[in-house]
């Protein structure tokens, strides 16, 4: 396969699993599985810029490096955030987060 | 041999994407997503990123998954059989979102094919020359040295910031 005709399917790819990373926080209301949706596209986003760095030279996989370390500082954060409401309002349902402070 | 792994890895990120959706159970759902994440590291050898398969297992599928399991067994979220999948309007609304930026994605990348594009892999020469970890490294450790002492000190204060919020407040 070459090289453009891989990176076009990589990057339809990348763009289908961003879909479904979006889809997912429209449609679930587990505020934990909305929070795995948004790392689901993290990494659709690391998965493209793979590819442009296959096509354009390293810096783009040196960018996935420091995605993947942003988002270990955020799913730490995030997490204890939830961890957080959970102990406030005893459930972790979206539905029920209305008031911005308690 | 690596058209059929790149397929095999595409379709297992997308079924398994798709499986972590829809399962209600929040356990089944991390480790669907684990799946995700490891066919997504296949994905990026056959990208020429083997570092970064390297750094994507252990990191998301093993640290940052373990805490999400961590998470669901503190909040004792495991045997939740409710299902929390919106309904009617909001999954119309989530379908169509999710097509129109698919079409919206595959019109930017797939416009035409940029001339510059070459036959095979821009890193072949640089990985011969270097391997897999000093083409990633000697970047890393040059150009971008700033940013990644920086980022030393992002993870300093998301450590703090963690243990800050998810400290129990003293009655």
């Amino acid at each position: 396969m070459n090289a453009g005709y891989l990176a076009d399917l990589a990057l339809v790819l990348s763009a289908v699993l961003f879909a479904i990373g979006v889809g997912g926080v429209l449609v679930r209301r587990n505020a934990i599985i909305v929070f795995m949706c948004v790392e689901l596209m993290l990494n659709a986003v690391n998965l493209s810029l793979v590819t442009f760095s296959r096509l354009h030279g390293i810096d783009g996989q040196i960018i996935v490096f420091f995605v993947i370390s942003v988002a270990a500082a955020e799913a730490a954060v995030g997490l204890a955030l939830i961890l957080a409401i959970f102990r406030h309002y005893e459930t972790v349902d979206l539905e029920a987060f209305r008031r911005l402070r308690w | 041999m690596t058209d059929f792994l790149f397929f095999l890895f595409s379709a297992m990120a997308v079924l398994s994407a798709i499986f972590m959706v829809m399962q209600s159970n929040p356990v089944a759902s991390v480790l669907y997503l684990v799946v995700t994440f490891f066919s997504l590291s296949g994905l990026f050898v056959i990208l020429d990123a083997h570092f970064i398969a390297a750094v994507q297992v252990i990191v998301y599928a093993g640290a940052i998954m373990v805490l999400f399991l961590f998470v669901i067994m503190l909040l004792n979220l495991g045997s939740a059989e409710v299902g929390d999948l919106r309904r009617g309007l909001s999954q119309l609304l989530a379908g169509s979102v999710a097509v129109a930026l698919v079409a919206v994605f595959a019109r930017l990348f797939l416009v035409e094919t940029d001339p510059a594009v070459p036959e095979a892999s821009a890193l072949d020469p640089l990985l011969e020359a270097q391997g897999a970890v000093a083409a990633v490294a000697e970047p890393l450790f040059t150009r971008y040295l700033v940013a990644f002492e920086v980022t030393s000190v992002l993870l300093l204060v998301a450590v703090v910031g963690a243990v800050v919020l998810a400290r129990r407040r003293a009655p």
